[in-house]
């Protein structure tokens, strides 16, 4: 098999200090000041102008010296914590930003989905909506003509295909973006965190739709998401970015054992602002400082057999007066990531000023959730009736993994049976069934 | 599929951008559908606008046009070379109106933009494109207005007399659209620096009303000023649009090559900026 993609040395360098789009009047201000030899008026207390010192703060390495290659027909992962440079890198691959160095060289056409429904317009009907975003990812009228029924089909919004798009709900709308751009054919297609939107049943058809492509059509996909057991039933192979470096690739397998390594490291802190991390969510009233996951003797690990005991054990600050602190500690199921909570607890009941600090440690004895990999999720909220949540961080941490022991057969029951969520001893009694219809009879 | 690529077939190298002359306007043209889907968008927008909508593109000219005839015909009493002064200030308002709204729209083509140039590629300027073509549906409306009028005056025995320089007019068309675009793509390429420039080019753009011959005829002009207003390359395009639908002034072809060599200038120009800013105008929003 040949390569479709070979990325050869590539840096992105962001320039913190272009970003800010200056007004006429403050360049004429600076200008101004510097002929009649005052001070420029714009220089921060403690910054200077000198090009030297103005240093590493201002630049951001988003990408640092990535290569790799992709092969035909190959399902390609991507995964990293936030701002580790996957968009960055998709970007660049899109031709929607500019590489600082390296290059990239591609064959065949690609088409990239960094959101769903890019240039969407309200107003106008699904019908037209489809043609709209047809042609902005890249297919001509024609294309989209001889494919606009399976399209429609797929979407499953036949029936409101000529309401604007504005009446739709946002399933439906997503539904209708996302089935637009599954049938663009490029040879090489592009997929950022885009299916984290949509309910679960839909996220696993776009799976499969994405499985499909590359299987029987024998085109290439590059995935990136959050969600590794996708990652895991989609991509053959992945690699990992860390602040924007390849920190390793190869099997999916492998790759993902390498990445639960690196996020046992965990840095989260109260500074971290809410718009830089996306998967913070929550108004900042409180932020969680750190969150570790220890056993019973202290150490911090994430793989757990049945029966053991797990403290998470979380430090926050507050930012807003909280009329109390309720603490929601719960795990990510499945493809469809179902939130189960483990415990909620009011960690302060009385009201607390802004810039309190404070850690709290739940325990659980005996754990015995049903073997598998379980993403954390953590939540602060208020203790007032209806309050939104304040912080939310879920992927920070490397999953829950419980393992399978001999807990089961000590408790005495058979392991083999299906018990849901907990490896709960559960035992199964029939009683006979009465139907309408022998009621009748009789 | 059957793809057997050698090492030698790629198709597309992604470097850092380097050099201000690297082209793709052959994307343009293979973009032409999305163009179109452009255009038809803007179409539709415009026609489920607020109540006004296609309306206020009628009312528009003629209350400027009302305005025009009281303060300058009336108040001011500026010649207008022999013509009903509707007429010759309307020919003047249709013309540019559409120029102004060329220059402005594309102006803010990076702003306006910058969620969907951030998420696909497509040759940028195909959005511009889009803008001045969809412009035309304005511009068509407010022509057929002002044919309304000149067929109402000519019923009346104005001394109104349309030739057959009207047939140049598409030429015309295009040459207000190169003008706009190519001014327009230039601001849109500053306002990725300076954001405050938006707002400079509203305000240029009704300033340089004055500085072309729309409220008056170049022929009231004192002698000093009328080399100076002919420097404005609008100029001989409405001179030429009232000569051919009015009959009033005259044709300078020298004047019009004139425009035309300027406005091949400023899109070059502006292709040259636009193209070297679109590449780099989304590290900086
Ligand atoms: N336009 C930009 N200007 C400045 N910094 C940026 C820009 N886009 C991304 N970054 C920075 O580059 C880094 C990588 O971002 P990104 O590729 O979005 O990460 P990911 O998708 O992996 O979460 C982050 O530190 C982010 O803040
Ligand atoms: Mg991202």
């Amino acid at each position: 098999m040949s390569s479709v993609i070979k990325v050869d040395n590539l840096s992105k360098i962001y320039r913190l200090g272009l970003i800010s789009r200056r007004t006429i009047a403050e360049d004429l201000n600076k200008f101004w000041s510097r002929i009649t030899g005052k001070e420029n008026p714009y220089l921060k207390i403690g910054e200077t102008n000198v090009r030297s010192v103005k240093g590493k703060s201002d630049y951001i390495w988003a990408l640092k010296d990535i290569s790799f290659e992709v092969k035909d027909g190959e399902r390609f992962g991507i995964i990293g914590k936030n701002g580790a440079g996957k968009s960055t890198l998709l970007k660049i691959l899109s031709r929607v930003a500019s590489p600082t160095e390296g290059k990239i060289r591609i064959k065949g056409r690609v088409a990239s989905l960094l959101e769903v429904g890019t240039g969407f317009h309200p107003e106008l009907t699904g019908r037209n909506n489809i043609f709209l975003n047809g042609s902005i990812l890249g297919m001509t009228q024609k294309e989209i003509k001889s494919k606009f029924d399976s399209i429609v089909d797929f979407s499953g919004v036949e029936r409101y295909i000529d309401t604007p798009v504005k009446r739709y709900s946002s399933g439906m709308y997503v539904r209708l973006a996302f089935a637009v751009a599954a049938h663009l054919e490029p040879e090489i297609l592009i997929v950022d965190e885009v299916l984290a939107v949509g309910d679960a049943e839909f996220q696993k058809k776009c799976l499969g739709k994405m499985h499909d492509v590359s299987e029987k059509e024998g085109r290439t996909v590059l995935f990136v998401s959050h969600n590794l057991q996708a990652i895991k039933n989609l991509c053959q192979k992945t690699i990992i970015l860390n602040n924007g470096e390849l920190f390793a690739s190869g099997e999916t397998e492998e790759a993902l054992k390498r990445y639960n390594q690196l996020n046992r490291e965990i840095k989260i802190t109260a500074e971290t602002h809410v718009n830089n991390i996306k998967n913070r969510r929550g108004s900042g009233a409180i932020r969680f400082t750190g969150i570790d996951v220890l056993d019973d003797t202290g150490n911090k690990r994430f793989e757990y057999e049945l029966g053991e005991t797990v403290r998470f054990k979380i430090s926050y600050r507050t930012f807003k007066e909280m009329q109390g602190i309720t603490l929601i500690v719960a795990l990510l199921s499945g493809l469809s990531r179902e939130c189960l909570t483990l415990a909620c607890y009011d960690i302060v009941k009385s009201k607390v000023e802004p810039g309190v600090t404070g850690e709290a440690v739940i325990e659980f004895n005996d754990i015995n959730i049903k073997p598998g990999e379980y993403p954390l999720y953590f939540e602060l909220i208020d203790n007032k009736l209806n309050s939104y949540s304040k912080d939310v961080v879920d992927d920070i941490t490397a999953p829950l993994v419980i393992k399978r022991n001999d807990y089961a057969e000590k408790k005495s029951f058979d392991p083999s049976k299906p018990s849901g969520f907990f490896e709960t001893p559960s035992r199964l009694t029939l009683n006979e069934i009465f139907r309408e219809s022998d009621r009748i009879r009789a | 599929m059957s793809k057997n690529y050698s090492d030698s077939d790629w198709t597309l190298e992604i470097k850092p951008v380097s050099g201000w002359f690297n082209f793709h306007i052959k994307d343009v043209w293979r973009y032409r559908d999305l163009l179109l889907m452009f255009v038809k968008r803007d179409f539709v927008a415009v026609y489920k606008q607020t109540i006004l909508g296609p309306f206020w593109f009628f009312i528009q000219p003629i209350l400027t046009t009302i305005t025009f005839t009281i303060v300058f015909g009336k108040i001011a009493k500026i010649p207008t070379e022999g013509l009903p002064p509707m007429l010759f200030y309307m020919s003047g308002v249709v013309c540019w109106n559409y120029f102004s709204d060329c220059l402005t729209k594309t102006s803010s083509t990076f702003i306006s933009n910058a969620h969907i140039f951030g998420k696909v590629y497509f040759p940028r300027l195909v959005s511009p494109l889009a803008n001045i073509t969809s412009l035309l549906m304005k511009f068509g409306i407010q022509m057929l207005l002002l044919t309304c009028f000149i067929f109402y005056f000519i019923a009346n025995d104005a001394d109104v007399h349309p030739n057959i320089y009207i047939l140049i007019t598409p030429y015309l068309i295009l040459l207000m659209a190169g003008l706009g675009l190519g001014f327009g793509i230039i601001v849109s390429s500053l306002t990725t620096k300076y954001r405050d420039l938006t707002f400079l080019v509203g305000f240029g753009v009704q300033l340089l009303m004055y500085a072309t011959p729309v409220i008056y005829p170049v022929s009231a002009l004192p002698d000093e000023y009328k080399s100076l207003v002919k420097l404005n390359p609008m100029t001989s395009i409405i001179e030429t649009f009232r000569f051919s639908f009015l009959g009033a002034g005259s044709f300078d072809a020298s004047n019009l090559l004139y425009t035309t060599v300027f406005v091949i200038f400023v899109l070059s120009i502006g292709i040259v900026i636009f193209n070297r800013v679109e590449k780099t105008f989304m590290d900086t929003v």
